[in-house]
């Protein structure tokens, strides 16, 4: 199940990444939130996979270690926030700015061979 | 506690001549006098002490912990040195007074040379490393001040500036070298250090530590090829020139070879580098200097000739050369001084320090030519001078080394040829200047300067004479003194008198002034060759390699702040590749012996789900919906992960934001275009990738690596203390809100921040807005679907009392604040779905930046609240309590805290998306073929 599970973080990972390296803001957003999906991941499996070992106390003979999962819970919350905030600075941006691109300007038509992204 | 006074009383003097600025000039000069008076007062009140051979010292503790001690020694050589800058210091004050014209501001250049003064002593007591360092570096600063004392010439700040570079970054490695001696010695202490010579010297940092303290030393004292900053530093007023360029600051890193001698010397690296360096440089500033018409240019590359025979002499290891470089350091700080205040005295009135207009001056100022004619003749090396003692004892030192080998003998000849070098030029500053026919093209008339400008010279000259007759009853204690403090006590016999019969030295000074006579005489001839060569500016090429130094930064930086978000990550996550990789290929295996648990069909499915649905939303990106959809797959399948491996808590707060989460982007994408246009090249494409993909791979190998390692947890406390401390049996509940509860007040105070910035970013945006999606149809005109907006009616008070529930199980069971708040929050923004902003207004107007702050203040309170019973914040109580007809019922202050998490939550996720939610419906603009 671990290599599963390796392969799963690995993939989001390189899925996030790719999408984050994209010129426009939306997908930047999609890939920081997979990332995020990722990161949370593999925080929480550092507290090892656990079945069936909820950390409720009398619940279950063997605990999950409820360390990882308190820090996750945390993270979640505020890789929404942090989500939120790139979403609004981006439609901010583009009120702004006119357009979506993550450098706030579009690649002009001369540099596009070296710029365009 | 006198020790202290001695470098105290020169840095309050630094203020005397600003407060006594009204004052006449010679008041100020006198008041100013008075701090270094008393100073060298102070110093030789020890005198006893010290030429005795012993030492005194001050500690005063500063900050231990890092080694850092206020200590002050005045041992043999710091004597030496410290009478050097305060007598010559005294001298110059005198002097300045009389060269500052009454345009130049005498208190400024009076501070300026005190600071400098301060830091000179500075250097020559401090017993520690980093304080000899710090002094060092102000050395360097004030320095810089005095050169630009004339700040509107540009040639001073040039000087200036080429001289605090060059020091300055010799300081830096200065700095190093100390670092790593002190890590070595394992203390900064100097004593210390001087007593570990073969701790230092058998260390693999050795040659590291040596090759950077010589290049502090070797700058300072403008060694070759450091020495260009020099000339150009003679841009500085003449009384700076004698005073920091013969006396005193050049003599700083000789000062420091003949302070780390015991520690440093003695092996075959220190030899050559500290030879050669030595012998290149007395060559090279003796032939140069025969050729500057300056006045000043001559005797800056003569003291540069004159450090490197000093240099040389350190270099070459023996006790006897060592004593011999100390004794040319007196001398030459006496007749130097006293020849760039004669200089200083003729640029002064005759209104040139050209040797090419400058000729026949004896005719008008008899007096100053006499003292200048002796103290050139002491550099020359003439009998019955200082400098013909310190020439002999090095001219027989020359012949004692066996630096070289079977070579050895090119070192005395090659000394000799500086010598007659040495000559040359004294005698051109002789002859030039004061004979040599008739004064050509000058603007005024030359005089006699007033009387007592001229006395420094005369007390300086007068000392160069007696210490010519009379040596070792003149400084034979304090050489001695000297000598010992440098050779670490066994100081070897030798013999300061004038006569040592016909032998090779004295020959050798014969022939020097032989050959240099015969070398002026013929002078034309060098000249002219000379002048065949090409004319290096040290100063132009100086600033070009600067500049072009600055220009190479500057593209380095604009290829790395190219202002491309996507340039800076490929790099930042390319420098991840490197250090997260480059460990792992050192594993073995990345298995690391922990079982891994078995695959089942629930687990193998919702992992292919996740992976595909990944996948997809990188195929479909730039549909925008569509990818939108896929990604909230992913995310169901994350939460589904958290509840199959034992995490309900994660699962439910997952599960909570992910269709927040969504709610949100779907927000977005209304005013956003929904297609991403097709511009990355294919080039681009294969770059990311495989930057995503040696992420992905490295991440996954990582986690994999981590995952079937074994592993302590410090987890058995929390889930041991859970019940019994914290009264909870949810432990991941107790640690948010108990045992980590800093932690999550923070986390919360993050959130309500962001949503703050949130709130601030939609405020007066220029919106666009579009009546259309993208694809050019037109938005619905019904506005509330009906269906939807019975169902959610109905649908708000279960949610509240599932969140309710779900709050008050949390400690217990899992729920908690930051599910209950979330799940309350995803029931009110399905009103604003379906009835609208307006609708909801009506019935519920609360501004959210007050719920936001209400919670976060309910946290604090809560936390606070335990100040009250004298515990530390944050300190949790809880007790139960048997209540009629409910039973025994738990009442915990962590539950106040949870409230605080449950309110700041609901507020901010509300004020996120409301205040987007908000933009959308008001006063959006109707489309035009529906109206």
């Amino acid at each position: 199940m671990e290599t599963l599970f390796a392969c799963c973080i690995g993939f989001l990972s390189a899925c996030g990444i790719f999408l984050m390296l994209r010129g426009r803001t939306f997908p930047v957003m999609l890939g920081l939130t997979m990332l995020s999906y990722a990161v949370n991941l593999f925080i929480f499996s550092s507290g090892r996979l656990t079945l069936r070992g909820a950390a409720v106390l009398g619940s279950a003979e063997h605990y999950a270690d409820p360390l990882p999962q308190a820090l996750v819970l945390t993270a979640i919350v505020i890789g929404f926030a942090m989500t939120a905030f790139l979403v609004i600075l981006a439609i901010r941006a583009r009120a702004d700015l006119g357009n979506d691109h993550v450098d706030g300007k579009l690649p002009n038509a001369a540099g596009m061979k070296k710029e365009s992204r | 506690m006198t020790l202290l006074w001695i470098l105290l009383l020169p840095l309050f003097g630094a203020l005397v001549p600003l407060l006594s600025a009204k004052w006449s000039r010679s008041a100020c000069a006198l008041v100013t006098a008075l701090p270094p008076a008393f100073a060298l007062m102070l110093m030789l009140y020890h005198a006893e002490t010290v030429l005795a051979g012993k030492s005194v010292r001050f500690f005063l503790e500063w900050i231990p912990l890092l080694g850092l001690n206020i200590t002050i020694i005045l041992d043999g050589l710091a004597f030496m040195f410290g009478l050097l800058i305060l007598g010559i210091g005294l001298l110059i004050i005198l002097y300045a007074r009389y060269y500052l014209s009454e345009r130049d501001s005498m208190p400024r250049f009076y501070a300026y040379l005190m600071l400098f003064m301060t830091a000179m002593l500075g250097i020559v007591l401090s017993g520690n490393l980093l304080q000899l360092w710090l002094f060092w570096e102000l050395t360097s600063i004030s320095s810089f001040l005095l050169i630009s004392f004339w700040w509107h010439k540009a040639e001073a700040r040039r000087g200036a500036r080429m001289a605090l570079t060059v020091t300055g970054a010799g300081g830096l490695a200065l700095l190093a070298a100390f670092l790593l001696i002190g890590e070595v010695v394992g203390s900064y202490d100097l004593e210390l250090v001087l007593a570990s010579t073969e701790l230092i010297q058998q260390h693999a940092w050795y040659p590291v530590m040596l090759v950077l303290f010589l290049l502090g030393c070797f700058t300072k004292s403008a060694q070759f090829p450091f020495h260009f900053w020099l000339p150009n530093a003679m841009a500085a007023p003449t009384p700076v020139s004698a005073y920091l360029h013969s006396a005193t600051m050049v003599k700083a890193g000789i000062f420091l070879l003949a302070r780390f001698y015991p520690a440093l010397s003695g092996t075959e690296l220190w030899f050559i580098l500290v030879s050669i360096t030595g012998l290149a440089t007395l060559l090279i500033g003796a032939y140069l200097a025969l050729f500057k018409h300056d006045l000043k240019g001559l005797l800056a590359y003569s003291t540069i000739s004159h450090l490197g025979l000093i240099t040389l002499l350190f270099g070459m290891g023996t006790d006897l050369a060592a004593v011999a470089g100390l004794f040319h350091i007196i001398n030459h700080a006496t007749f130097k001084a006293s020849l760039f205040m004669a200089a200083g005295i003729i640029d002064h009135e005759s209104g040139s320090r050209d040797m090419r207009k400058l000729n026949g001056l004896w005719q008008f100022m008899p007096i100053t030519a006499t003292l200048a004619m002796v103290a050139a003749a002491a550099m020359a090396g003439v009998p019955l001078l200082n400098g013909f003692l310190s020439k002999e004892m090095f001219f027989a030192e020359t012949l004692h080394q066996h630096l070289l080998g079977s070579l050895s003998w090119v070192i005395p000849v090659l000394a000799t040829i500086a010598a007659v070098f040495s000559v040359a030029y004294s005698m051109r500053f002789i002859h030039d200047v004061f004979f040599n026919g008739q004064p050509k093209g000058l603007t005024k008339t030359p005089h006699e300067p007033p009387r007592y400008m001229r006395v420094p010279v005369e007390v300086l000259v007068a000392l160069c004479i007696l210490v010519g007759i009379f040596p070792s009853y003149l400084i034979g204690d304090l050489l001695q003194a000297a000598s010992m403090a440098v050779l670490a006590g066994d100081v070897p016999a030798y013999s300061l008198s004038i006569w040592h019969g016909f032998n090779l030295p004295l020959m050798m000074s014969f022939l020097a002034l032989l050959g240099g006579t015969l070398i002026y005489v013929n002078r034309k001839h060098l000249f002219d060759f000379q002048n065949t060569l090409p004319e290096l500016d040290a100063l132009n090429s100086f600033e070009r390699g600067v500049k072009h130094f600055a220009a190479r930064c500057d593209k380095l930086y604009q290829w790395l702040d190219s202002g491309s978000l996507q340039r800076y990550m490929t790099l930042l996550l390319l420098t991840f590749v490197i250090l997260a990789g480059l460990p792992l290929l050192n594993l073995v295996t990345l298995w690391g012996g922990r079982a891994e648990l078995p695959i089942d069909a629930v687990n193998a499915t919702g992992a292919i789900m996740l992976l595909i649905a990944a996948f997809a939303t990188v195929v479909w990106h730039r549909k925008r919906v569509v990818a939108l959809l896929m990604i909230s797959v992913v995310g169901l399948m994350v939460s589904i992960a958290f509840t199959r491996f034992s995490a309900p808590d994660l699962a439910l707060t997952q599960l909570s934001v992910e269709v927040v989460t969504i709610i949100l982007l779907m927000l977005a994408l209304f005013f956003l275009p929904h297609k991403t246009p097709k511009q990355s090249e294919s080039s681009r494409v294969v770059r990311d990738l495989s930057v995503a993909s040696m992420v992905g791979v490295i991440v996954g190998s990582l986690s994999y690596a981590l995952m079937t390692r074994p592993f302590n947890t410090i987890s058995d406390f929390f889930i041991a203390n859970a019940k019994t401390g914290g009264g909870g049996t949810n432990v991941v509940n107790v640690i948010l809100v108990d045992f980590r509860g800093f932690d999550t007040l923070g986390e919360i105070t993050v959130l309500g921040i962001a949503s703050l910035g949130i709130f601030k970013l939609l405020t007066r945006i220029p919106l666009f807005k579009p009546s259309s999606d993208g694809d050019g149809r037109p938005w619905a005109t019904e506005r509330h679907s009906l269906l939807l907006s019975t169902v959610s009616q109905s649908l708000l008070p279960l949610a509240v009392m599932v969140s309710i529930y779900i709050f008050f199980r949390g400690h217990n069971l899992p729920g908690g604040g930051f599910i209950a708040g979330l799940v309350t929050a995803v029931a009110i923004i399905l009103q604003y779905i379906a009835q609208g902003v307006d609708w909801v207004k009506a019935r519920m107007n609360v501004e959210y930046q007050r719920v936001v702050a209400v919670g976060l203040l309910i946290a604090l309170f809560t936390g606070a609240a335990s100040w009250l019973f004298n515990r530390p914040f944050l300190t949790s109580w809880f007790d139960y309590f048997d209540v009629p007809l409910l039973g025994k019922l738990e009442l915990a202050s962590a539950i106040a805290f949870d409230l605080g998490v449950y309110v700041t939550v609901v507020g901010s996720t509300l004020l996120i998306l409301a205040s987007l939610g908000k933009m959308t419906t008001a006063h959006r603009p109707v489309h035009k073929e529906t109206i």
